[in-house]
This record gives structure tokens, C-alpha cells and sequence, in this order.
């Protein structure tokens, strides 16, 4: 399959792009800088292509069976990695950033590279369960939400690590080296926050339209199975994060905290819980 | 009431009140939920016994973790999220409502000096002429102002998106919604199932964790049940039953497919295909041609059921499958010969030239079989589900506009300064200040050019 192929150039390209964004962190150099983010936008656009491809390749083998690419393990991984590129591009174009590509590119890439290495590609028709139209909404939604947050928790990590030296040096004045590359402190929390803003309503709406789906396909909205029960998890967790954002004592690094612990919590309810425990989303694995 | 009960109480509400309740009791939430991720739900005790010690589970049954999400205190968790919601919202809705019906008209320097990009210049031109261009200016390029004037200042208010600030009232609004919905489906709404076998009818359907039916008080029947697979594989693609549903004599639906992600609903009462099952044995015709003589015979069999057959011998159908390896439908015959040893062979229905190269006495071909099959239906009532889906949309709505929406808000004081005219000029907004940073500096800059400062 030609999708295949382009999957592995994508993969190669998020490796390199991570590659020149890490050595960007220690040379400072521009050209690095705008090669990384070159390579990030190309690869993204490949992928949408390669996407798009295998959209019509299900088609080819499928006839009328053919769907859009996100209905199992591989392709909801592929398309994670999509839609993680798509948010770390916004944030890009809005605050020019640059640094934040060496923590945002590697989940893309680490996704990929499980995709390509580890998963079944083969394109398969769908059980009776997803033959619905609100399998693409509920996908489309969740994993844009899963996506912001992945950006957050990448943008967290810098926070900590700069913030963490910022209190060792003791005088307080900006740290030097590798961290001098950094966005300021208060960049950075404002991009956490603003992804989470972003992926807050989204996740919100994944857990609504995978509710309604529920209910249209099994007659329950709402069943605790724990596929829901972390989705809901991980919207208590960023709920509580927006609100630490009003509350004194729990900006700054206790919010990080909660970026992280949110994505850490994203995760299994993405991956986990289907390789962990069982429940009515086990086709996904 | 003494002071000392006033402030236990003034203590209480500012509790209620307190956003650090909300942060705690929402991770607390989010913790306390993994439970019942990790030990599964809603099993008999037999099922428990079998993963915990008996100390074990006395410890889980008391702290009601086999049913936690209907446990005593994840309920009291939600009702004091619920209490905190509320007494939030009291506590600041009246000022924001004052905010938004009665906005600041005229700006004092107190207000100006709140404000980050506040900008002061002359122009030559009366206080009269500045003020009929810069209502114009403003009302073409952000919103209609207010005038007024006080002690000989002339001032212009004017702000956009007022109502942006209670996209978050509107947020909380949605989940208490959500939570009344799905009281009142617990309330009044019920889940069960029924299996119908393909042919029969049923009146009742059986409610999960009870033993009472309820009635539905009209009839369901299953006319016929299939299931299809993707060409050449065992893969499933379709499961569908043909329901019709009576009431009182009258035929309301007939014949109506029902299949996953496609539910049949009548009087409020909705049917899912959820599983299917054999109902009774197969029956299965055999051709059966004796090698010998080459006499042929039609032959029906049940399962178990062994059969004469012409020479002296007897088979019967030990086993059956539908699908055999991807070779479709295939059923093992146990076959007593007039004389020797019994065999026990496989004969599929797609190849039925297949048993001649076995080289028994008899030759089998399975013609057709028919199995009868039961439909597994879930059946639901829930009248709190519309509830439940304005709370949702309510949500989306709510939380766009709290996040994505603002509160900008403009104010102009115009005076006369010796034969000029002072201007000064600043605005805020309440959220997603950047944004508004760079809307009103070119605001500023386009304002000037027009007014030649």
C-alpha cells in the first residue's frame, strides 16, 4: 500500500524534525530551528495525504465496506499523531515559539514509530458496533482534545524544568544554557492553559457525542464501563486545572502538575484501559 | 440567632463558596472513580470470593466498592460538587448580572488607571465636534456608545459581548441539567432485556438485578433473525432482526429491521440488537447414497437423533457449526456401519462431492439445515435522556463561550483643555486580554489618523 510507505516517510521526517529541534535547544541556531519546524509542516502535510490515502484505499479493497481511517488501534495511533501536528501547528502560527517543537514533535513521532513498527495496518471492514456515523465524530472530537493536551503536557514539562532551575539559582534571574532557548515561564503557562482551553470543550464533546452514540446503539448514555469512567476521570482532572487557574496557592507549577497528570491519565484512558482492563471498547485494541 | 450560630453558618457558606473545595473535591472524583475501574462491577459475590480473601471482601462490600459509583459517599462527593457549583454561582452571579445591566458609563481616573492601555492626547477641535466623530468612529469600528456627561466631561462607554460572561454560569447550569437528568431516568426509566425466539412473541421484558418482568403492554414479535459475514471471512458484518410490534390488534410496525446502531422505538420504549443464540437443535437434509448399490436416500435428522439408514447401518449428526475453518457451515457425523467399527467424520455443505474420496460405505452430502435462532434485545426506558441531552448541548454552548468568547468593554472621557479638546482613552476585556491588546492598539493607532492627532 502506498499510504504504508508514506507513513514511513512521515515517521522519519517527525524523527529528524525532533532531532534538529533538540539540537536547536543547544546551539540556538536559526537554521536548525526553521529546518525542524520545515520538516514538522511537511510532515504533517504527507500525512494528511497519506490519510486521505488510505481513506481511498479502503474503498479499493473494500468496495462499499470502505470507511474512514479510524477504527482500530493502528489508525486511531496514526491519526493521534495527526492531530497532535495539527494543534502544535496552531500554537506555532500563534505564539512563534519555537522551542516547544523539541517537546511536542516527540509524542508525534513516538506514535508513529509504534504505528509503523508494532501495530496491524491491514485494512479491515468494520464490525456491526461501528458501523455508525458517530464513530467519526466521537474520534474526530476526542482525539483533537487528546491532542491539545498532549501540547499542554509537553509545554508543562518546560515549565517545570525551567521553573525548578529559575528556584535553584536562588537570585531568580532567568536561567542560562539550554533553558535560555525557553519560552519565559509566563509563556509558557499561558500556551498550557490556552491548549487546555482548546482541548477541554473538545474532550467534553467526544465524552457527549460517545454518550449519544452509547445511547443510540445500546440504550444506556451513560454504563461506568471504564473506558467512560477515565474519560470522565480525565475531565475531572482539566476541570480541576481551570479552576486552580482562579485560585491562589495553585497557579504555576501545581497547575503544570495537573497538565501533566491530566495527560498522564489521557493515556490509559486512551491506551490503558484497552491493554489493562476490559470493557466495551476493547475492539479498539 | 446567636453570633456564634451566625458565623458557623457565614463559616459554612464560604466553605461552599470556596474554590479550593472545587479543585479538591473534583480530584477527588477523578481518584475515587479509578476504583471501580480496577475491581469490576456490579458481580455476585461467588464471582469476588473467587479474586479476594474472604477478609478481603467483607472490607470492599462494606466500603461499597462492588457498586461505587451508587455508593453512599461517591453520591455525598457529587452532591457536595453539586452544593459547590450552586453556592458558587450565588455567591457571584449577582454581580456579574450588576456588571452587565448596569454597565460603568462614566470611567473616573480610578477606573482609567486600572487599565494597561490607557492612552491620553489633545486635538484641535471643540469638545462638541470630537464628540460627534468619535461616536460615529466608535460605533462604526467596535459598538454603539453610551454618552454622558458630568461636571463638564463627556464621556462615551461602549462594550460588546456582555453576555460572554455567563457562558460559565451557563456551563454549571448544564451539569446540575445532566445530573436531573439522569435522576429522573433512574426514577422512572428502566433497563432490560429480552430474548425472543425467532417466530414467538413476548409481552414482558426482564429488568437487570430483578426478578419481577415489566409488562410493556403491547407485543413485540421476531419474525426472523440472520447474521451475515464479510465475504470469506468470519469477520460479522451484519446482525439483524425482523421485529413487528402490536398493540391492541392493530399492527403498528411490521417486519421493521433492527440492527446494531439502528433501534426499533415504540411508546417510549426502545430495542437494541444486543446478542443471539440457537434456539433448540438444527434440523439438517441429508443425501445419502450407498456406495454398494448406489442407491440414494433423502434423509432428515436432528441433532443427536441417529437415523436408519438402508443396508443395516445408522449415523447421527454429533456436532454442527456454522462456520468450519472458513469453510461455512459443517456438521460431524458418527456413522455405525452394517459391520466394522463406527466412524466419526466431517461434512461440509459447500463441497458436496467431498465425502465420495472418504471411501465409506455410505456417502454423505449435506443439503441444507435450518437452525432457529433467539434475538437477544436490550430494552430501555429513559425519559430523563432528553434532559440529559439539553444539559450536554447546554455544556458545548456554555463552554465555547466561556472560553472562546469576551467581555470588551471602552470608555472615553472627553473635556476641554484651554482652546483644545483632551482626550482619554482605554478599554479591557475580561478574558483572552492579548487578543483584545492588539484589536484596540490598532483601534488607537486608525483613531488617531482620523482625528489628524
Amino acid at each position: 500500500m502506498l499510504s504504508s510507505q508514506l507513513f514511513n516517510i512521515v515517521t522519519i521526517g517527525y524523527f529528524i524534525s525532533m532531532v534538529l529541534f533538540v539540537v536547536y535547544l543547544s546551539t540556538r541556531s536559526k537554521a536548525v530551528v526553521l529546518g525542524g519546524t520545515a520538516l514538522a509542516y511537511l510532515g504533517f502535510l504527507v500525512q494528511t495525504v497519506a490519510i486521505g490515502l488510505r481513506w481511498y484505499e479502503s474503498y479499493q479493497m473494500l468496495g462499499a465496506d470502505g470507511r474512514a481511517p479510524l477504527s482500530n488501534l493502528y489508525e486511531s495511533v496514526v491519526f493521534f499523531a495527526w492531530t497532535i501536528l495539527l494543534i502544535y501547528i496552531v500554537i506555532d502560527l500563534k505564539y512563534k515559539q519555537r522551542a516547544v517543537g523539541a517537546f511536542v514533535i516527540p509524542f508525534a513521532f513516538l506514535a508513529m514509530a509504534w504505528a509503523q513498527l508494532q501495530l496491524n495496518d491491514a485494512i479491515e471492514p468494520l464490525v456491526p458496533a461501528l458501523q455508525s456515523n458517530w464513530l467519526t465524530y466521537h474520534v474526530i472530537t476526542c482525539f483533537l482534545g487528546y491532542a491539545a493536551f498532549a501540547v499542554a503536557c509537553g509545554v508543562s514539562i518546560m515549565y517545570l524544568i525551567k521553573s525548578g532551575k529559575e528556584e535553584k539559582n536562588a537570585s531568580g534571574s532567568p536561567a542560562g544554557g539550554i533553558l535560555s532557548a525557553f519560552p519565559s515561564t509566563r509563556i509558557l503557562d499561558d500556551i498550557n492553559y490556552k491548549s487546555i482551553m482548546i482541548g477541554f470543550p473538545l474532550l467534553s464533546l467526544g465524552i457527549i457525542t460517545g454518550a449519544a452514540w452509547a445511547n443510540y446503539a445500546w440504550g444506556t448514555y451513560w454504563s461506568w464501563d471504564p473506558k467512560e469512567t477515565w474519560s470522565l476521570i480525565v475531565w475531572f482532572i482539566y476541570a480541576a486545572f481551570l479552576h486552580a487557574r482562579f485560585t491562589r496557592g495553585w497557579v504555576g507549577k501545581k497547575a503544570a502538575w495537573l497538565s501533566v497528570i491530566g495527560f498522564a491519565a489521557t493515556i490509559f484512558c486512551y491506551l490503558g484501559v484497552n491493554l489493562v482492563l476490559s470493557g466495551l471498547h476493547s475492539y479498539g485494541g | 440567632m446567636s453570633a456564634k450560630d451566625r458565623n458557623a453558618i457565614t463559616a459554612l457558606w464560604d466553605f461552599f463558596c470556596s474554590l479550593k473545595l472545587t479543585i479538591i473535591t473534583l480530584i477527588l472524583l477523578a481518584a475515587t472513580s479509578i476504583i471501580g475501574t480496577v475491581i469490576q462491577q456490579g458481580r455476585t459475590p461467588q464471582e469476588y470470593l473467587q479474586v479476594y480473601s474472604e477478609s478481603t471482601y467483607r472490607l470492599f462490600e462494606t466500603l461499597g466498592f462492588f457498586d461505587m459509583y451508587h455508593s453512599w459517599w461517591f453520591l455525598a462527593l457529587l452532591g457536595i460538587f453539586s452544593i459547590n457549583l450552586i453556592a458558587c454561582s450565588i455567591k457571584r452571579f449577582p454581580l456579574v448580572w450588576r456588571t452587565v445591566r448596569n454597565p460603568v458609563l462614566i470611567a473616573d481616573d480610578t477606573l482609567f488607571r486600572t487599565l494597561s492601555n490607557m492612552e491620553e492626547y489633545l486635538v484641535k477641535a471643540s469638545v462638541a465636534e470630537v464628540q460627534g466623530q468619535l461616536s460615529t468612529y466608535v460605533g462604526q469600528h467596535f459598538a454603539a456608545p453610551v454618552l454622558s456627561e458630568k461636571d463638564g466631561v463627556v464621556h462615551l462607554a461602549a462594550q460588546k459581548g456582555a453576555w460572554a460572561r455567563f457562558g460559565v454560569y451557563v456551563t454549571h447550569l448544564s451539569i446540575l441539567i445532566i445530573f436531573i437528568g439522569a435522576i429522573v431516568g433512574s426514577l422512572w426509566g428502566y433497563k432490560a432485556y429480552v430474548n425472543i425466539v425467532e417466530g414467538t412473541e413476548a409481552t414482558q421484558v426482564y429488568p437487570r438485578g430483578a426478578n419481577e418482568p415489566i409488562e410493556l403492554g403491547f407485543t413485540v414479535r421476531c419474525d426472523a433473525f440472520s447474521v451475515s459475514y464479510y465475504e470469506g471471512t468470519g469477520r460479522p458484518k451484519e446482525f439483524k432482526s425482523l421485529l413487528t410490534v402490536t398493540d391492541g390488534g392493530r399492527t403498528i410496525v411490521e417486519q421493521r429491521p433492527v440492527i446494531v446502531n439502528d433501534p426499533l422505538t415504540y411508546k417510549g420504549i426502545t430495542f437494541y440488537q444486543s446478542s443471539f443464540g440457537p434456539a433448540g437443535d438444527p434440523t439438517f437434509n441429508f443425501r445419502v447414497k450407498v456406495r454398494a448399490t448406489g442407491e440414494t436416500v433423502d434423509v432428515a435428522a436432528r441433532q443427536g437423533e441417529r437415523i436408519a439408514l438402508p443396508g443395516g447401518g445408522s449415523f447421527r449428526v454429533a456436532d454442527f457449526t456454522e462456520q468450519f475453518q472458513n469453510f461455512g457451515a459443517a456438521a460431524r457425523l458418527e456413522v455405525a456401519p452394517p459391520a466394522g467399527a463406527p466412524r466419526s467424520f466431517v461434512v461440509l455443505k459447500a463441497f458436496p462431492e467431498f465425502d465420495v474420496q472418504r471411501g465409506g460405505e455410505y456417502i454423505f452430502a449435506l443439503v441444507d439445515y435450518k437452525q432457529r435462532f433467539f434475538t437477544g434485545l436490550q430494552v430501555a426506558k429513559d425519559p430523563g435522556v432528553w434532559i440529559v441531552w439539553l444539559g450536554c448541548a447546554l455544556m458545548v454552548i456554555g463552554s465555547m463561550v466561556a472560553f472562546f468568547l469576551s467581555h470588551r468593554r471602552m470608555w472615553i472621557a472627553i473635556r476641554p483643555v484651554g482652546d483644545k479638546t483632551g482626550i482619554k482613552i482605554g478599554g479591557s476585556a475580561h478574558r483572552n486580554q492579548p487578543a483584545f491588546e492588539i484589536f484596540f492598539d490598532e483601534f488607537k493607532k486608525n483613531l488617531k489618523t482620523e482625528l489628524k492627532v
